[in-house]
């Protein structure tokens, strides 16, 4: 299997500041791929990198086997919604249909109107004057119907309402169901990822900290719960994630392949919330220790 | 034609969720041999979740011969859950209804019902596994 976006070393530098530092993960074929992390973190970056409105300082990167928006038919491969899915407000619905049409060779008009019409859009409203939730739905639109290979979507339903969160989620898998497109899209919003998506990334601090099949994450990570007990202690192959404890009683996040033979602890499964929370939780606690030893240095 | 729903708190994944609801459906008789089940596109637009996972889902239901799917066309009911229906079971039934009346006569509460029971569950499990 051939990888949509694969990155290598990836990082991008402004000034003294490293917004994105040494990253390395695929992008596998046909996949909806969550980017998560917290603000900051280098996200909208690495997006902006892999369709071509960035150069990297470091680093590479190949987006369909080829360098991000190398040429024009590189940029008509890709589709992407930027953070504040940027319209035109004075133009209406009709009029941003009729510009992709004309911007975009492969444009898919037949589909873009049924859309339209299914979502029940005014073809004569202003994009100005349409709801938060109309107006993610119209740049959504505008983006599968260029029919892209790769869909990327920066935060698309941060601001968003839950009802118009649900609706901009559901005609994006109907899209994905219909094209068999390759979605990366960044959200915090992690109750919506895990319906959406089936390969996650997480990034923190400038950096890649975790990036796999959902699947095979979840039946990776662990959470033991027992009496207390030191972390040295366990097995070699159980990677602490994520340690707490009282004075009796432990619990680990652990990631391990192989099966937890302890009779002492009590196994259960992890979810992705839990899943993502533990490695947002750990890079926290890092950067606060090296702060801290910043200060006595 | 059934409809999916999915619950986030149940701790239950989606795939599962939907693996889950056809079985009850095919045990209460709701769906039959014959029927069809909502295609990929459908359910994935309804509830707004990942193709994949409803894939996942009929391929399951697919494996365990209860459905089959007809290219181009859907995904089909096999058999019905017949000989598996609750109402095959009374006898089970009203055993299981004597232990509970001794389990409240021994002062257990609903939730203590349930984790006695999940707990004989998982020790048997690991039992047979072992």
């Amino acid at each position: 299997m051939t990888a949509i976006v694969a990155a290598e070393g990836l990082g991008k530098r402004y000034r003294q500041r490293w917004a994105l530092r040494d990253c390395t993960f695929e992008v596998p074929a046909k996949r909806v791929v969550g980017l998560v992390g917290p603000n900051g973190a280098g996200k909208t970056t690495l997006l902006h990198i892999a369709v071509g409105l960035l150069q990297p300082s470091a680093g590479r990167i190949s987006v369909l086997g080829a360098r991000p928006a190398e040429d024009a038919a590189q940029l008509g491969r890709v589709g992407f919604v930027a953070q504040q899915n940027p319209l035109y407000p004075s133009l209406t619905v009709a009029d941003h249909l009729r510009l992709g049409g004309w911007l975009n060779p492969g444009w898919d008009a037949a589909g873009a109107a049924a859309r339209i019409a299914e979502l029940g859009l005014d073809l004569k409203q202003r994009a100005g004057r349409l709801s938060g939730g109309q107006h993610a739905q119209l740049a959504l639109t505008l983006a599968i119907a260029k029919r892209p290979e790769l869909l990327v979507l920066d935060e698309p339903v941060a601001s968003l309402d839950p009802l118009a969160r649900h609706e901009f989620l559901q005609q994006l898998m109907r899209a994905v169901a219909e094209d068999e497109l390759t979605v990366v899209l960044s959200s915090h919003l992690v109750a919506d990822l895990e319906r959406v998506c089936d390969y996650l990334i997480v990034l923190t601090d400038a950096q890649v900290q975790l990036a796999g099949d959902v699947d095979d994450l979840l039946a990776s990570h662990h959470r033991l719960i027992g009496p207390r007990r030191d972390q040295a202690s366990l097995p070699h192959d159980q990677q602490v994630i994520e340690a707490s404890h009282t004075d009796r009683q432990s619990s680990y996040l652990i990631r391990t392949d192989r099966p937890i033979l302890d009779p002492a602890w009590t196994v259960e499964p992890v979810g992705l919330e839990d899943l993502v929370l533990g490695y947002l939780r750990r890079a926290a606690t890092d950067r606060g220790q090296q702060a801290r030893l910043g200060v006595v240095r | 034609m059934i409809e999916f729903h999915l619950s986030t708190r149940s701790g239950v994944s989606p795939y599962q969720q939907l693996v889950q609801q056809v079985r009850r459906a095919l045990r209460l008789g709701l769906l039959v041999a014959g029927d069809q089940l909502p295609t990929v596109k459908e359910v994935a637009g309804q509830l707004a979740i990942n193709p994949n996972t409803v894939l996942k889902a009929y391929r399951e239901l697919e494996h365990a011969g209860l459905v089959a799917a007809r290219p181009g066309v859907g995904t089909f009911v096999l058999e019905t859950l017949t000989d598996d229906t609750l109402a095959a079971h009374g006898p089970l039934r009203r055993d299981l209804r004597r232990w509970l009346e001794k389990a409240r006569l021994a002062g257990l509460d609903d939730e203590g019902i349930e984790d006695l029971f999940q707990d004989t569950f998982r020790l048997m499990n690991a039992e047979n596994i072992a």
